[in-house]
């Protein structure tokens, strides 16, 4: 016993920490992480070694400056299937964290969750719900929220009931050559500023890509966000996120890109294609989250007195969009007729919709006037149909001429972030 | 001072408790040794072994609280599986709490909680099995949590900072099995409950939660003035000025709805507060501060997992509409509530909140759906 026990020491002492070669019980590994993640020094990197490993519990990180460092994405996993205590995968609280080529399987709510962190790197990491896409399946997969300076470079999330990969209440974000399918929705960019998404792929999610605010969260006012040369490819999979999960319940099953209540989004160089109900979606927060829903939103006393209607800092708009040179074709082939508004327009228009759909729902307050106040500009979109679908006014002034929205806005600036400023090998994350 | 806690061993299962310890060590035989004066380490590293704090002393007896360890007890509880937690306070000499309305009193650098928890022995022996006691220490850092872990022998306790799970098996004084794994939080998790605006703070010491009497080897005394009179706290107002929660389980002690609100103020509220793990919903539970509509009454939730087919935290007149009553319910990872730090479900818990949900005008939440 008392040599089994130095064993299990020296391992642990040897740095490579925790697992290698120990042959320990699946407990002792668990613990044994968990104490390593507890007693990390800032500067620490925690090597995983290669295997699948199971945990029954949250492993939670909450030093700063650590890396925590698999050998593949399909070489060390980390699985949390049965786990018994805690609503995440692994929960990281800390500034400079860098995660990188593991996996994180089957856990009973989010997968990777980083909460308010500074210069936050997750690459080559892999998500997935092994069972497939199923509505009991945690909510998010890699999921950082309150973050400043984050890169997500390279992950493959899997199976999520909420979204894929999703970024929220975080500024100067760039989310990289990612794969994100069989979620409900592959991408959410959500109340958040200076982001940039490009080169990522979303195919077979109910959605592929959202750029959204949303009312009720303390960080409001998210915009400037630039999505280029993506892939968004048939986005077809049956919307399987529970109804307590709120608006994602909602979204239509066949939606390329949808941006809602947001100014300022770039969109170009992307491939936005066989998407059932619409290539592109361009709404208010109203059009977006059902009716039935908003009502039942908006006469929740929480709403009425915590989150105030007249909280100024939710602009429910989409306005100063700017979708050009984009390649998009072959959407609303097969409407989600699940939605009203989507089963009202097919009804309309004889089972098909048109690529991109825009509620043409402007602010009243907005100064700008004229054919096009809320500044929805399209260019270049190859044959891309279009339809202003009258909201405001009970779909009685449908426009269909994309022409009368062909302008250009500015160009926003590219997001700058120490990780790819000084990007070395393995070294992205800040001074060394 | 010889006599000073021998009422509080009289009353409970606490001869028992430390039965074990003292057994198995003889008198002064082991860790737990005699008169020393508590040890106060505010910096790391810490003690590997609780016994190095000097918190307990052997005994013929047992093991006691060393001097100036005062035990104490809350209105109500934090609900911990049915264990049962015994909780003593330390400061150092000169220094004092200062009075706070509300949340937890403002505790002087040095200050050592110490909580003890217990379960009933297996096949009705009598007294107490000891599995942890959590310790509490105010540095100049802030508040460091602690686990110690009892090894099978009860006659030392071992820092843990990731605890293995415990199997625990009894039967209660109405005859209910319980047998479940009870699993102790590790550090990182104490941050969870214990974090306001990521500061780690106590939670059960308020002054609302501790206004009640206690049985002190000098007598019984109401523990806010007992800790004033002994040095331990300045400030305190008058008695009728000072708040108090009523105990969640005594309908003599005030009504449902106030009994409830005290349940959920000291079950929920740690984290369903401004600054708090679940700020963010906006639910606020705190007694002090508790407004029906920051409840969760016809609210839908910020980002629940699945919860069935329920739409509102709370309906009025409904409590199996309820999401807050479902997570009540619940022992399955992100659905239960509280997140962590409970394995099996609080039937007596669950059936106040039930009663008071029930309690509560009717109401139909949003439009109601086919």
């Amino acid at each position: 016993m008392k040599n089994a026990r130095a064993f299990l020491f020296a391992c642990c002492l040897l740095g490579l920490v925790v697992i290698a070669g120990c042959k320990q019980s699946p407990e002792q590994i668990q613990k044994n992480l968990q104490e390593r993640l507890i007693s990390a020094k800032p500067g620490d990197v925690i090597e995983l070694p290669a295997g699948k490993f199971h945990f029954d519990r949250t492993l939670s990180l909450t030093v700063d400056k650590v890396t925590l460092r698999g050998k593949g994405m399909d070489k060390t996993i980390l699985s949390f299937a049965g786990q018994k205590e805690g609503a995440q995968g692994v929960l990281v609280k800390a500034n400079d964290f860098i995660a990188e080529d593991f996996a994180v399987e089957d856990p009973a709510g989010d997968a990777l969750t980083v909460q308010g962190g500074n210069n936050i790197t997750i690459r080559r990491v892999r998500v997935e719900w092994t069972r497939g896409p199923n509505s009991g399946n945690g909510p998010y997969g890699i999921y950082p929220v309150e973050c400043k300076n984050l890169l997500v470079e390279d992950n493959i999330a899997r199976d999520a009931a909420d979204a894929g990969i999703y970024v929220g209440q975080s500024e100067n974000v760039v989310i990289r050559r990612n794969r994100s399918e069989y979620n409900v929705d592959g991408y959410e960019i959500e109340n958040s500023e200076n982001v940039d998404a490009y080169e990522n792929v979303a195919t077979h999610n109910t959605g592929g890509m959202g750029v959204f605010n949303l009312p009720n969260l303390p960080r409001q006012g998210g915009r400037k966000v630039r999505v280029f040369n993506n892939q968004i490819v048939d986005n077809n999979t049956a919307n399987f996120a529970p109804k307590s999960l709120g608006p994602i319940h909602d979204l239509p099953t066949g939606t390329g890109i949808y941006v809602m209540a947001i100014k300022d989004v770039e969109a170009f160089g992307n491939k936005i294609s066989g998407n059932g109900t619409v290539s592109v979606f361009l709404i208010n927060y109203n059009t977006g989250v059902s009716p039935e829903g908003l009502a039942k939103t908006a006469e929740s006393p929480i709403t009425q007195t915590v989150f105030k209607p007249g909280d100024t800092r939710f602009y429910p708009y989409a306005q100063q969009i700017f979708f050009h040179d984009n390649d998009i074709s072959g959407g609303g082939k097969s409407p989600d007729l699940r939605i009203d508004v989507i089963k009202a327009m097919a009804a309309a228009l004889g089972g098909t919709l048109p690529d991109i759909q825009y509620d043409g729902v402007v602010d009243p307050a907005w100064p700008k006037k004229g054919d096009n106040p809320g500044q929805i500009c399209l260019m270049n979109n190859g044959a891309a149909t279009f339809l202003n679908f009258d909201a405001a006014g009970d779909m009685k002034h449908p426009i269909t001429d994309i022409k009368k929205y062909g302008c250009m806005l500015p160009a926003l600036d590219a997001v700058v972030i120490p990780q790819t400023l000084n990007a070395k090998a393995g070294g992205a994350g800040g001074t060394p | 001072m010889r006599r000073f806690f021998s009422l509080l061993w009289a009353k409970g299962a606490w001869v028992a408790l430390f039965a074990a310890a003292f057994a198995a060590c003889g008198f002064g035989g082991c860790g737990f040794g005699r008169q020393k004066d508590v040890r106060a380490v505010l910096a790391e590293p810490y003690p590997k072994r609780l016994s190095e704090w000097h918190l307990f002393r052997s005994t013929r007896d047992g093991l006691r609280p060393n001097a100036g360890v005062v035990p104490y007890d809350l209105n109500t509880p934090l609900f911990s599986d049915y264990a049962s937690k015994h909780r003593f306070v330390w400061m150092p000499a000169g220094a004092s709490a200062e009075y706070r309305d509300d949340g937890p009193l403002e505790f002087p650098v040095g200050t050592i909680f110490s909580k003890i928890f217990a379960f009933p022995r297996e096949g009705g022996r009598g007294g107490e099995r000891l599995i942890e006691t959590r310790l509490l220490v105010h540095t100049a850092g802030g508040w460091v949590p602690l686990p110690y872990i009892w090894n099978k022998e009860e006659d030392e306790a071992f820092l843990r900072l990731v605890p293995d799970p415990v199997e625990i098996h009894f039967s209660d004084a109405a005859g209910r099995r319980r047998d479940f794994t009870y699993q102790i939080p590790n550090t990182n998790e104490c941050h969870e409950c214990h974090d306001n605006n990521k500061v780690l703070l106590p939670i059960g010491p308020k002054a609302r939660n501790l206004n009640k009497t206690f049985a002190y080897d000098s007598g019984v005394e109401n523990q806010i003035a007992h800790w004033t009179r002994i040095g331990y706290l300045r400030g305190a107002p008058a008695a009728d000025a000072i708040p108090r929660v009523p105990k969640w389980d005594d309908p003599a002690d005030s009504t449902l709805g106030d009994r409830a609100k005290a349940y959920l103020d000291n079950n929920c509220a740690h984290c369903h507060q401004p600054g708090g793990t679940a700020g963010y919903t906006g639910v606020d539970f705190r007694f002090t501060h508790f407004d029906l509509a920051h409840t969760g009454i016809c609210k839908r939730p910020n980002s629940a997992g699945v919860m069935g087919d329920l739409e509102f935290d709370l309906v009025p007149g409904h409590p199996q509409q309820s999401i807050l009553l479902y997570r009540m319910e619940s022992v399955a990872p992100k659905v239960m509530m509280p997140q962590i730090g409970r394995d099996v479900v609080h039937e007596e818990g669950v059936g106040l909140i039930r009663e008071w949900i029930a309690s509560l005008g009717a109401q139909t939440c949003g439009v109601p759906t086919s």
